[in-house]
């Protein structure tokens, strides 16, 4: 078991997702950056689809109460056992009363740790991604416990691996034309290739985008959307929504995120640049 | 009626690398609601290549779980529309309780100034249309239901609340609807329902499909109460009948 001793800024609980609800209003959820997800629990010889915690900005400190083995990925974020330091990218041996913390982050914003066998969380509609309010709540509270198997075998110990993300801190993001990119006229187009920032409204549902493109009418009747679609609003704002967002929507889709562009874009902050590389 | 045995002209793009989007003429109307169903069915019992369905309105939006070959995709989803026949949908209608008191209803009084209709003349048309249901999102369980008296169309308010009630009913532009949670929004406000349309504990946590038939019927404060501790005790369940065009 794992006790939260402080949950840290957003703290979840994230698999690969929650499939099969999407025609019930039911958002996919999962890893924002399944990159990193995926890459902890293969370490761990775990399936891709174990549950892990994402960790967002300021880690939590986690106490262990049973041996196991761990592995971060994604963000850098000065992760420590018992005050030491420890590498990304590795797995690490935990012994009962080890505590996990971290620091600053310093490269990235979103870190996943991993757990041999994967977290034992509820499983609510066949997943156990945390989403509000299909999951009693979204992220881990101080004082929670969470429960895993207790694992003392060992893993194949990877001393040293090399992993190459630097896709996910780069500001290139690469995008497909949404279904209503052609409504767009030749001087919007342009404008979408030249660079944005990310404004403060930036969460596990969307990334707003702080530069604006012109005022517009271009309204649609409401339609799907997914993970990576890039909406454009009448006043001509740029919403990229991401794994908890909506299943439908009424603003045109002009551009669609690859997986690799959500896992990169789920990396920046406030104020990051993002520039959009059409694939 | 013959309305599901039309033919339309769909358009068929991939939408990223995983997912495809059949569009149908941009009209809200029933025969292409029925006939973006009809196609779903078929694309789930005959597309080899398994994936999800989000219909909504004029639009049936599929997404696979990886990159596929959208191309090859689009082109058996064209032979599988072109050669798709066409029976009568078999649908379901809905009956809501919605109590329309004063308390449950903040934007009744502003509704009833602005149009000049009473409230219990707003309660007559909105309790006496038959809706249909053209979409399921915003919220998990939210449905989009089309078919609103015209002289209660009514825009979004201009100022979102940042708390709408469960179960709270509302009127934004020409569409109705229930918040299944509390949430913010915009919509005006005249009743709410205590019935629970969206429970992820049970295996089919929504019941209301897309295309299905809605109507709601007034009910007291007394009754939303009595119906309030069925609902929370697990033993309330929604009225609702097969439907025939």
């Amino acid at each position: 078991m794992i006790k939260v001793l402080a949950p840290g800024l957003f703290t979840t609980v994230q698999d690969t997702g929650r499939f099969g609800y999407r025609n019930k209003g039911v958002p996919v959820s999962g890893a924002m950056d399944s990159f990193s997800a995926v890459l902890a629990n293969r370490l761990l010889n775990n399936d891709d689809g174990a549950a892990l915690l994402e960790i967002t900005m300021t880690g939590p400190e986690l106490e262990f109460t049973a041996p196991t083995h761990i592995v971060i990925t994604g963000a850098r974020i000065r992760p420590a056992i018992n005050q030491t330091l420890i590498p990304n990218n590795r797995v690490i041996r935990i012994h009962p009363s080890d505590v996990l913390s971290f620091g600053k982050p310093e490269r990235g914003i979103r870190a996943y740790m991993a757990i041999k066998g994967g977290f034992g969380t509820p499983v609510v509609l066949k997943s156990r991604s945390l989403y509000f309010p299909v999951t009693a709540y979204d992220h881990l509270k101080k004082g929670q416990e969470l429960g895993h198997e207790a694992f003392e075998g060992t893993v194949d110990e990877l001393i040293e691996i090399k992993v190459n993300n630097d896709f996910l801190f780069g500001s290139s993001i690469p995008v497909y034309p949404g279904p209503e990119y052609d409504m767009l006229n030749a001087e919007e187009k342009e404008m979408l290739g030249r660079g944005f920032s990310v404004s403060t409204l930036n969460n596990r549902m969307a990334y707003q985008l702080e530069e604006q493109l012109p005022p517009n009418d271009y309204g649609i009747i409401t339609s799907g959307t997914l993970p990576g679609t890039v909406q454009l609003t009448p006043s001509g704002r740029l919403i990229v929504l991401m794994k908890d967002c909506q299943t439908t929507g009424g603003y045109p889709r002009i551009l669609q995120l690859s997986e690799q562009g959500i896992c990169a874009l789920a990396q920046k902050k406030y104020g990051d640049r993002i520039v959009f590389t059409m694939c | 009626m013959a309305s599901a045995v039309e033919k339309y002209h769909i358009s068929i793009i991939p939408f990223g690398p995983g997912a495809i989007l059949v569009t149908w003429p941009p009209r809200i109307e029933e025969g292409i609601l029925e006939d973006i169903i009809l196609f779903g069915r078929v694309i789930a019992d005959r597309l080899e290549k398994a994936c999800e369905q989000v219909p909504a309105y004029h639009s049936l939006l599929l997404v696979f779980d990886e990159a596929v070959n959208t191309a090859e995709i689009s082109d058996r989803l064209s032979g599988l529309y072109g050669s798709m026949d066409r029976k009568p949908l078999e649908r379901r209608l809905w009956r809501i309780p919605v109590c329309y008191h004063p308390g449950f209803a903040p934007d009744m009084a502003l509704l009833s100034e602005r149009k000049g209709i009473s409230p219990e003349e707003i309660v007559k048309r909105h309790t006496r249309a038959t809706y249909t249901v053209y979409g399921i999102g915003f919220l998990p369980g939210f449905m989009y239901l089309g078919g609103l008296d015209e002289s209660l169309v009514t825009p979004r308010r201009n100022e979102p609340r940042q708390k709408v009630s469960r179960g709270a009913v509302g009127i934004g532009g020409r569409q109705t609807g229930i918040y299944p949670q509390q949430s913010p929004g915009g919509w005006n406000i005249i009743g709410n329902s205590p019935v629970q349309l969206f429970d992820p504990l049970k295996k089919k946590p929504c019941p209301v499909g897309i295309a299905d038939k809605v109507r709601f019927y007034e009910i007291s404060r007394e009754e939303h109460e009595l119906l309030e501790i069925e609902v929370s005790a697990g033993v309330h369940k929604l009225k609702n009948e097969k439907w025939y065009d």
